[in-house]
Protein backbone atom coordinates (compact mmCIF):
# COMPACT_ATOMS: atom_id res chain seq x y z
CA UNK A 1 0.00 0.00 0.00
CA UNK A 2 3.24 2.23 0.72
CA UNK A 3 3.78 1.99 -3.06
CA UNK A 4 0.38 2.74 -4.63
CA UNK A 5 -0.02 5.59 -2.30
CA UNK A 6 3.58 7.06 -3.12
CA UNK A 7 2.69 6.43 -6.41
CA UNK A 8 -0.98 8.30 -6.64
CA UNK A 9 1.01 10.97 -4.52
CA UNK A 10 3.05 11.52 -7.66
CA UNK A 11 1.06 11.07 -9.64
CA UNK A 12 -1.39 13.73 -8.39
CA UNK A 13 2.13 16.39 -8.05
CA UNK A 14 2.79 15.29 -12.11
CA UNK A 15 -0.46 16.39 -13.36
CA UNK A 16 -0.53 19.71 -11.58
CA UNK A 17 2.66 20.24 -12.67
CA UNK A 18 1.90 19.16 -16.42
CA UNK A 19 -1.70 20.77 -16.75
CA UNK A 20 -1.68 24.31 -14.20
CA UNK A 21 2.59 24.20 -14.35
CA UNK A 22 2.38 24.60 -10.59
CA UNK A 23 4.62 22.65 -8.13
CA UNK A 24 2.22 20.80 -6.18
CA UNK A 25 3.87 21.62 -2.76
CA UNK A 26 1.28 21.80 0.33
CA UNK A 27 2.94 24.06 2.77
CA UNK A 28 3.24 26.85 -0.13
CA UNK A 29 -0.61 25.83 -1.30
CA UNK A 30 -2.25 26.59 2.18
CA UNK A 31 -0.03 28.91 3.37
CA UNK A 32 -0.04 31.39 0.16
CA UNK A 33 -3.62 31.48 1.61
CA UNK A 34 -2.93 32.29 4.65
CA UNK A 35 -0.57 35.25 4.32
CA UNK A 36 -2.14 36.32 1.28
CA UNK A 37 0.41 35.54 -1.21
CA UNK A 38 -1.64 33.13 -3.00
CA UNK A 39 -4.37 35.26 -4.18
CA UNK A 40 -3.57 35.30 -7.71
CA UNK A 41 -4.42 31.62 -7.93
CA UNK A 42 -7.10 32.11 -4.99
CA UNK A 43 -10.08 29.34 -6.44
CA UNK A 44 -7.18 27.08 -8.05
CA UNK A 45 -5.93 26.60 -4.36
CA UNK A 46 -9.34 26.04 -2.85
CA UNK A 47 -10.68 23.48 -5.32
CA UNK A 48 -6.78 21.43 -5.12
CA UNK A 49 -7.63 21.70 -0.84
CA UNK A 50 -11.05 20.20 -1.37
CA UNK A 51 -10.19 17.46 -3.67
CA UNK A 52 -7.28 17.23 -0.96
CA UNK A 53 -9.98 16.72 1.91
CA UNK A 54 -12.49 15.56 0.35
CA UNK A 55 -11.06 12.24 -1.03
CA UNK A 56 -9.86 11.08 1.96
CA UNK A 57 -13.31 11.89 3.67
CA UNK A 58 -15.04 9.66 1.00
CA UNK A 59 -12.81 7.19 1.02
CA UNK A 60 -13.25 6.79 4.82
CA UNK A 61 -16.85 6.73 4.60
CA UNK A 62 -16.80 3.76 1.94
CA UNK A 63 -14.19 1.60 3.42
CA UNK A 64 -15.50 1.28 6.63
CA UNK A 65 -12.35 0.56 8.71
CA UNK A 66 -10.52 2.01 11.37
CA UNK A 67 -8.58 4.90 10.43
CA UNK A 68 -7.25 7.12 13.14
CA UNK A 69 -4.11 9.78 12.79
CA UNK A 70 -3.31 8.14 16.38
CA UNK A 71 -1.97 11.56 17.55
CA UNK A 72 -0.77 12.25 20.85
CA UNK A 73 -3.48 13.38 23.34
CA UNK A 74 -0.64 15.74 24.66
CA UNK A 75 -2.18 19.29 23.74
CA UNK A 76 0.80 20.98 24.63
CA UNK A 77 2.98 18.70 22.52
CA UNK A 78 -0.08 18.97 19.36
CA UNK A 79 -0.07 23.24 19.41
CA UNK A 80 3.83 23.32 19.79
CA UNK A 81 4.60 20.57 16.85
CA UNK A 82 1.78 22.78 14.83
CA UNK A 83 3.40 25.82 15.52
CA UNK A 84 7.28 24.68 14.36
CA UNK A 85 5.46 22.82 10.96
CA UNK A 86 3.71 25.67 10.49
CA UNK A 87 6.46 28.51 10.34
CA UNK A 88 9.36 26.28 9.50
CA UNK A 89 7.84 25.19 6.27
CA UNK A 90 7.11 28.56 5.21
CA UNK A 91 10.21 29.73 6.12
CA UNK A 92 12.09 26.95 4.16
CA UNK A 93 9.54 27.53 1.55
CA UNK A 94 8.75 23.81 1.51
CA UNK A 95 7.67 20.54 3.18
CA UNK A 96 7.41 16.92 2.30
CA UNK A 97 5.64 17.27 -0.76
CA UNK A 98 7.30 20.80 -1.89
CA UNK A 99 10.92 19.91 -1.02
CA UNK A 100 10.70 15.98 -0.96
CA UNK A 101 8.89 14.90 -3.58
CA UNK A 102 8.85 17.99 -6.04
CA UNK A 103 12.81 18.92 -5.28
CA UNK A 104 13.92 15.80 -5.50
CA UNK A 105 12.84 14.69 -8.40
CA UNK A 106 14.20 17.42 -10.26
CA UNK A 107 17.67 17.08 -8.78
CA UNK A 108 17.23 20.20 -6.62
CA UNK A 109 20.07 21.30 -4.40
CA UNK A 110 17.80 23.08 -2.11
CA UNK A 111 15.18 20.27 -2.26
CA UNK A 112 17.95 17.47 -1.45
CA UNK A 113 19.50 19.36 1.40
CA UNK A 114 16.08 20.21 2.97
CA UNK A 115 14.92 16.77 3.13
CA UNK A 116 17.95 15.74 4.21
CA UNK A 117 17.82 18.56 7.21
CA UNK A 118 14.30 18.03 7.91
CA UNK A 119 14.69 14.02 8.06
CA UNK A 120 17.39 14.63 10.64
CA UNK A 121 15.94 17.27 12.75
CA UNK A 122 12.89 14.57 13.10
CA UNK A 123 15.26 11.46 13.89
CA UNK A 124 16.42 13.52 16.64
CA UNK A 125 13.56 15.14 18.06
CA UNK A 126 12.59 11.28 18.26
CA UNK A 127 15.77 10.62 19.73
CA UNK A 128 15.40 13.27 22.42
CA UNK A 129 11.64 13.43 23.29
CA UNK A 130 11.31 9.68 23.01
CA UNK A 131 14.01 7.96 24.20
CA UNK A 132 16.60 10.15 26.19
CA UNK A 133 13.84 11.93 28.37
CA UNK A 134 9.94 9.91 27.31
CA UNK A 135 8.80 13.32 26.77
CA UNK A 136 6.53 11.66 23.51
CA UNK B 1 -9.26 23.30 -16.61
CA UNK B 2 -7.62 24.96 -14.36
CA UNK B 3 -9.76 24.04 -11.84
CA UNK B 4 -10.72 20.22 -13.18
CA UNK B 5 -6.66 19.75 -13.18
CA UNK B 6 -6.69 21.27 -9.49
CA UNK B 7 -9.55 19.11 -8.28
CA UNK B 8 -7.48 15.64 -9.78
CA UNK B 9 -4.30 16.49 -8.33
CA UNK B 10 -5.80 17.26 -4.87
CA UNK B 11 -7.99 14.32 -4.98
CA UNK B 12 -4.65 12.30 -6.13
CA UNK B 13 -2.47 13.00 -3.37
CA UNK B 14 -5.48 12.99 -0.99
CA UNK B 15 -5.91 9.29 -1.95
CA UNK B 16 -2.28 8.53 -2.01
CA UNK B 17 -1.82 10.25 1.51
CA UNK B 18 -4.69 8.08 3.26
CA UNK B 19 -3.35 4.52 1.53
CA UNK B 20 0.13 5.23 2.05
CA UNK B 21 -0.36 5.39 5.81
CA UNK B 22 0.91 9.04 5.85
CA UNK B 23 -1.62 10.85 8.26
CA UNK B 24 -0.73 7.84 10.63
CA UNK B 25 1.18 9.54 12.89
CA UNK B 26 2.62 6.40 14.74
CA UNK B 27 3.83 4.49 11.40
CA UNK B 28 5.38 8.41 10.40
CA UNK B 29 7.43 8.23 13.68
CA UNK B 30 8.58 5.17 13.11
CA UNK B 31 9.94 6.27 10.50
CA UNK B 32 11.65 9.24 11.24
CA UNK B 33 13.08 7.42 14.52
CA UNK B 34 16.20 6.55 12.67
CA UNK B 35 17.95 6.22 15.99
CA UNK B 36 15.70 3.75 17.34
CA UNK B 37 12.86 1.16 16.29
CA UNK B 38 13.48 2.50 12.72
CA UNK B 39 10.46 1.35 10.09
CA UNK B 40 11.98 1.88 6.71
CA UNK B 41 8.41 0.94 5.11
CA UNK B 42 7.43 4.54 4.45
CA UNK B 43 10.53 5.25 2.20
CA UNK B 44 8.57 3.27 -0.74
CA UNK B 45 5.87 5.92 -0.32
CA UNK B 46 8.64 8.56 -1.04
CA UNK B 47 10.59 6.56 -3.68
CA UNK B 48 7.01 6.00 -5.22
CA UNK B 49 6.19 9.27 -5.49
CA UNK B 50 9.42 10.69 -6.63
CA UNK B 51 8.92 8.48 -9.58
CA UNK B 52 6.03 10.04 -11.26
CA UNK B 53 7.89 13.47 -10.98
CA UNK B 54 11.01 12.33 -12.20
CA UNK B 55 9.21 11.59 -15.61
CA UNK B 56 7.12 14.75 -15.38
CA UNK B 57 10.14 17.21 -14.39
CA UNK B 58 11.65 15.05 -17.82
CA UNK B 59 8.61 15.93 -19.86
CA UNK B 60 8.19 19.55 -19.22
CA UNK B 61 11.10 20.25 -21.36
CA UNK B 62 10.63 21.88 -24.64
CA UNK B 63 6.93 22.17 -23.40
CA UNK B 64 4.44 25.03 -21.69
CA UNK B 65 1.79 23.74 -19.40
CA UNK B 66 -1.60 22.52 -20.87
CA UNK B 67 -3.55 25.04 -19.80
CA UNK B 68 -0.38 27.95 -21.09
CA UNK B 69 1.88 29.98 -19.16
CA UNK B 70 5.50 28.60 -18.53
CA UNK B 71 7.13 26.14 -16.08
CA UNK B 72 8.47 27.08 -12.68
CA UNK B 73 11.64 27.95 -12.94
CA UNK B 74 14.63 26.06 -11.60
CA UNK B 75 14.65 26.56 -8.05
CA UNK B 76 18.92 27.58 -7.71
CA UNK B 77 21.16 26.16 -5.18
CA UNK B 78 21.21 29.26 -2.55
CA UNK B 79 21.27 27.45 0.88
CA UNK B 80 20.50 30.30 2.93
CA UNK B 81 19.57 30.57 6.66
CA UNK B 82 15.66 30.28 6.17
CA UNK B 83 16.10 27.29 4.32
CA UNK B 84 18.61 25.41 7.26
CA UNK B 85 16.95 26.57 10.14
CA UNK B 86 13.42 26.39 8.80
CA UNK B 87 13.77 22.76 7.78
CA UNK B 88 15.22 22.28 11.61
CA UNK B 89 11.98 23.77 12.89
CA UNK B 90 10.11 21.74 10.19
CA UNK B 91 11.58 18.42 11.15
CA UNK B 92 11.66 18.93 14.71
CA UNK B 93 7.42 19.66 14.74
CA UNK B 94 7.08 16.43 12.31
CA UNK B 95 9.13 13.95 14.90
CA UNK B 96 6.89 15.69 17.67
CA UNK B 97 3.70 14.79 16.16
CA UNK B 98 3.92 12.87 13.36
CA UNK B 99 2.37 15.20 10.68
CA UNK B 100 3.46 17.47 7.93
CA UNK B 101 1.20 19.60 6.03
CA UNK B 102 -0.82 17.30 3.56
CA UNK B 103 -1.31 14.49 5.84
CA UNK B 104 -2.78 17.03 8.89
CA UNK B 105 -5.29 18.66 5.87
CA UNK B 106 -5.67 15.07 4.38
CA UNK B 107 -6.93 13.11 7.17
CA UNK B 108 -9.42 16.71 8.78
CA UNK B 109 -12.52 14.01 8.23
CA UNK B 110 -11.21 11.10 10.88
CA UNK B 111 -8.64 13.65 12.52
CA UNK B 112 -11.25 14.35 15.77
CA UNK B 113 -10.30 17.34 17.66
CA UNK B 114 -6.49 17.08 17.68
CA UNK B 115 -6.33 16.97 14.42
CA UNK B 116 -8.15 20.49 14.37
CA UNK B 117 -6.09 21.92 16.81
CA UNK B 118 -2.52 20.90 15.06
CA UNK B 119 -4.12 22.07 12.10
CA UNK B 120 -4.84 25.76 13.48
CA UNK B 121 -1.36 25.66 15.28
CA UNK B 122 0.21 25.57 11.90
CA UNK B 123 -1.77 28.13 10.55
CA UNK B 124 -1.05 30.65 13.20
CA UNK B 125 2.89 29.58 12.53
CA UNK B 126 2.30 30.06 8.67
CA UNK B 127 0.81 33.62 9.12
CA UNK B 128 3.76 34.52 11.41
CA UNK B 129 6.66 32.85 9.19
CA UNK B 130 6.88 36.07 6.62
CA UNK B 131 7.84 37.94 9.57
CA UNK B 132 10.83 35.77 10.82
CA UNK B 133 11.80 35.23 7.08
CA UNK B 134 12.16 38.80 6.43
CA UNK B 135 13.93 38.69 10.07
CA UNK B 136 16.40 36.62 9.17
CA UNK B 137 17.08 38.12 5.64
CA UNK B 138 18.17 41.20 7.53
CA UNK B 139 20.13 40.32 10.61
CA UNK B 140 23.65 40.01 9.65
CA UNK B 141 24.97 36.81 8.62
CA UNK B 142 27.50 34.92 10.84
CA UNK B 143 30.79 34.84 8.89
Amino acid sequence: MGLIGGLLIGLGAAVYLLGNGRVMSASGIIGGLVDGTGRNALVERLVFLAGLIGTPALLFAVSGAEVSTHLTQNWIIVVLAGLLVGVGTRVANGCTSGHGVCGISRFSVRGIVATMVYLLAGGVTLLVMRHLTGVI
Amino acid sequence: MRLVISLIAGSLFGAGLFLSGMTDTTKVQGWLDVFGAWDPTLAFVMGGAILPMMVAWRLTRGRTPLVGGAFPEAPGSLLDRKLMLGSVAFGAGWGLAGLCPGPAIASLSYGGAGGLVFLAAMLIGMGTAPRLGQYLDSSPHPA
